[in-house]
């Protein structure tokens, strides 16, 4: 059985709504962090499966686009993850809200 | 002809400005500073003089003297180019102007002496001498008009110079502003005049390239407009006639606009004398009599410059008589001696205009510079009611005083006879070319002829106040008159160093020769006046156009005006010599009747109280006050201050600021500093954008 492009999306639509139940309901800021990943990983794989349902390769080229952001975000996203730790020795995100009214 | 000393007439000034500014506030000696002023302006009565008289110089060729300093302005077909020219009309101006700027400048060494800010007086004074030459050498209207706000500055700095006082201040502002609404005219004159004629200058200069005809010479070949009142605004020779005699009126102080030369008095006297009656407020003279071309084209505009001069003549003698403080009627009388030369330049008598800048820049400097001394050898009075009997002390200044009083009386021999005497005959046979009869012009001398009658009123009762009868200045000091720095007791009057005097007499003696350069030719028989000779060439003739058409009717009108030397005698037909003669001889009668009439008048009672409306100047000053100042200072205030700037400007601005904090505060709200809860919200927000695109369809799909 040949893989449909459904197929896909729904795998994409899956990962994207795990990323986003992630971010809203954990407290740990790096496993925020790692479902932020995996919604753009999801979005990612749309691209690419949509790329080669088209016969496109623009799908592609946005792909490394989104990949190359990541990989800037994962390393300031990181060294604000270990300032807040030095900070104040605790990773809850529920805590870290001085910034407020 | 090109000459670069040219430059120097107008850069020596400035140099010595310049020096004592900026090294003798340092050096503060007064030997110093006085030499630098003093032989500044030296250089430049040396240059003029040479400039005018040498071989092929200003006085003796046709052509003007040039001197290109360098390219000012030019855009598309404007030029204005800083470049001077002396023709010989500007080189008669630069030589008495250089000149008795000169002796006022040695005057006032004397009379400044020890004056804190002797360093600052002089660097103005100097600096008034560059844009006065400015002003009269300029070859073009802007450049003119650069001169001419120099020297309005210069002139409000020398008023408040006693920045300490107030009345100075005041003074000061008061004849800076109302310069202003003159210069108003005189710009958009000059605007008017580019628009009209494509240039702006004054003479042609083929070397530079220059378009083929000059601002002036552009009329000659024009028509004259028609003595009506729409003229005025049509847009023609007349508008800009009219505009630049507002101009004029304002710098030489005519109605409207006079009212800041009486106040501009308290500066001190050596500035009254050099800037506020012998040459900056004959600079309106100046610029008409240069611009005759333009005004020999408008008959309306000439109406309205002789209505003007005789008001003024007639309307500030009549205030003159019934002044006390001594430099207020020098002040009234230079305001009506100033409507008598617009009176002049009003019936197309340039020349003669010209002639009594002249004579008047003589007599009144001296009559000026001999009050100072008279108010030096008080000690600072000003008051002619605490005076009296000062002939005795003040010898040199009561002879030199006597020859002004005479010249400006209009005694014969005096320089102000001749040129008032022709002022008032050349009124009397003015021609039907600027007003609506012959008649009219009878009418006019009658007024010149009252306000010359007036001018030997009131100056010989100054002269008898001052210099005759009881010494009144022994006596103590009544209360009214009390002031905090009168409390020396009686003084002492002496008379002043040879630095002051010396220029006196020099004054005196040019006030008694001077007139001898315009003895009319009814007089002698012989062809010997020099200034009209001189000036021929470079002003135009009144009615010279209409004497065309209208050459039966008047065929006599037009005396001394035809260059031509062979014409001469054709042009002085035996009647006209005998009419002149007649009116010489009853202006000497009015000269004389007015003397006797002060003698009998103040002799006696030289406190003699004056009519009140007279004393308080018509209350004009009051009037303006009520009229326009109080107006607008009110609607100032509560329209464009409170209201406005307050309410509307700031008002919002104000409601604009607190707006923006109102909706910052609100949104402060949303803040909660959960994370979490941001997540939720960007998520609800994807899923509203998502339904709204699900329920409405994506655009282009």
């Amino acid at each position: 059985m040949e893989p449909q492009l459904s197929w896909y999306l729904a795998l994409s639509a899956i990962l994207f709504t795990i990323g986003v139940t992630g971010v809203i309901i954990k407290r740990n800021v790096i496993a925020m962090f790692m479902c932020i990943e995996l919604m753009l990983n999801a979005v990612n794989l749309t691209f690419v499966a949509f790329a080669s349902f088209f016969q496109d390769v623009t799908g592609q080229l946005f792909v490394f686009i989104v990949m190359t952001v990541a990989a800037a975000e994962a390393a300031v996203g990181l060294g604000i993850i270990i300032a807040i730790f030095r900070n104040r020795e605790s990773l809850d995100v529920d805590e870290a809200s001085i910034l407020k009214l | 002809m090109e000459n670069n000393l040219l430059s120097l007439i107008i850069f020596a000034p400035l140099a010595g400005a310049a020096i004592n500014w900026f090294i003798g506030r340092r050096v503060r000696d007064e030997r110093f500073i006085g030499i630098v002023a003093c032989g500044s302006v030296a250089i430049s009565a040396i240059v003029a003089f040479y400039l005018a008289f040498m071989s092929g110089g200003a006085l003796r060729s046709e052509t003007p003297v040039l001197d290109h300093i360098w390219t000012w302005l030019q855009v598309g077909n404007f030029h204005a180019d800083f470049a001077l020219g002396m023709d010989r009309l500007s080189g008669t101006y630069a030589l008495f102007v250089t000149f008795v700027g000169f002796l006022i400048h040695v005057f006032a060494v004397g009379y400044m002496h020890g004056e804190a800010g002797f360093y600052r007086f002089f660097a103005f004074l100097n600096l008034f001498m560059f844009s006065m030459l400015t002003l009269v050498l300029a070859d073009n209207f802007v450049l003119m008009f650069v001169g001419w706000e120099g020297v309005g500055l210069c002139s409000y700095l020398l008023i408040g110079y006693y920045f300490d006082k107030k009345e100075a201040g005041d003074a000061a502002k008061k004849a800076f502003i109302t310069n202003r609404i003159g210069d108003w005219g005189f710009v958009l004159g000059i605007m008017l005049t580019f628009f009209v004629t494509g240039s702006v200058s004054f003479f042609a200069n083929p070397a530079a390239g220059e378009a083929a005809h000059t601002a002036l010479s552009f009329f000659r070949n024009q028509p004259v407009e028609t003595f009506t009142a729409g003229a005025i605004f049509a847009g023609g020779a007349t508008s800009i006639a009219v505009l630049l005699f507002i101009g004029a009126a304002g710098k030489s102080a005519q109605i409207p606009l006079y009212v800041w030369l009486p106040d501009a008095m308290a500066g001190p006297t050596p500035v009254s004398a050099l800037i506020h009656a012998a040459t900056m407020v004959t600079a309106g003279v100046y610029m008409i009599v240069r611009c005759s071309e333009i005004f020999v084209h408008a008959p309306t505009a000439m109406f309205i410059v002789a209505i003007i001069g005789a008001a003024t003549a007639l309307f500030a003698a009549t205030i003159g008589l019934a002044q006390n403080d001594i430099k207020k009627v020098l002040a009234y009388s230079t305001i009506s001696q100033l409507g008598y030369m617009f009176l002049a330049c009003g019936v197309g008598a340039f020349i003669p205009a010209i002639f009594h800048v002249i004579t008047h820049a003589f007599f009144k400097a001296l009559l000026f510079l001999g009050s100072g001394s008279v108010i030096h050898g008080m000690h600072h009075e000003q008051d002619m009611r605490r005076m009296g009997g000062l002939k005795k002390y003040m010898p040199i200044t009561f002879a030199t005083m006597v020859t002004g009083w005479l010249a400006i009386s209009g005694v014969p021999i005096f320089a102000g006879f001749f040129s008032k005497d022709e002022i008032l005959w050349r009124t009397w046979s003015a021609p039907a070319f600027s007003l609506p009869s012959t008649g009219f012009s009878k009418f006019l001398w009658a007024i010149a002829a009252l306000t010359a009658f007036l001018t030997a009123v009131y100056m010989t009762r100054m002269m008898v106040m001052t210099f005759w009868g009881k010494e009144r200045f022994r006596e103590t000091h009544d209360s009214k008159h009390q002031e905090p720095d009168h409390h020396h007791g009686p003084v002492e009057p002496h008379e002043s160093p040879w630095l002051m005097t010396v220029p006196l007499i020099v004054l005196a003696v040019l006030s008694t020769v001077g007139g001898f350069i315009g003895i009319p030719y009814a007089f002698v028989g012989k062809d010997v006046n020099v200034i009209e000779h001189t000036l021929e060439p470079v002003v135009a003739t009144a009615g010279a156009s209409t004497v065309e058409t209208h050459a039966t009717e008047t065929p006599v009108a037009e005396h001394g005006e035809v260059p031509a030397t062979e014409a001469t005698h054709a042009k002085h037909s035996s009647e006209e010599i005998a009419a002149e003669r007649m009116l010489a001889g009853l202006s000497v009668l009015i000269a004389l009747l007015g003397i006797g009439a002060g003698w009998y008048l103040f002799q006696k009672r030289p406190l003699l109280q004056m009519p009140r409306l007279l004393e308080n100047k018509y209350y004009v000053d009051e009037v303006y006050d009520a009229a326009l100042i109080h107006p607008i200072e009110v609607s100032s205030r509560e329209g464009l201050w409170k209201f406005f700037d307050m309410g509307v400007i700031d008002g919002l601005l104000h409601s604009i600021g607190e707006a923006v904090t109102e909706m910052g505060r609100l949104a402060r709200y949303l803040q909660a500093g959960f994370v979490r809860g941001y997540a939720a919200i960007i998520l609800v927000g994807a899923l509203i954008l998502i339904g709204v695109f699900a329920y409405l369809g994506f655009p282009g799909v």
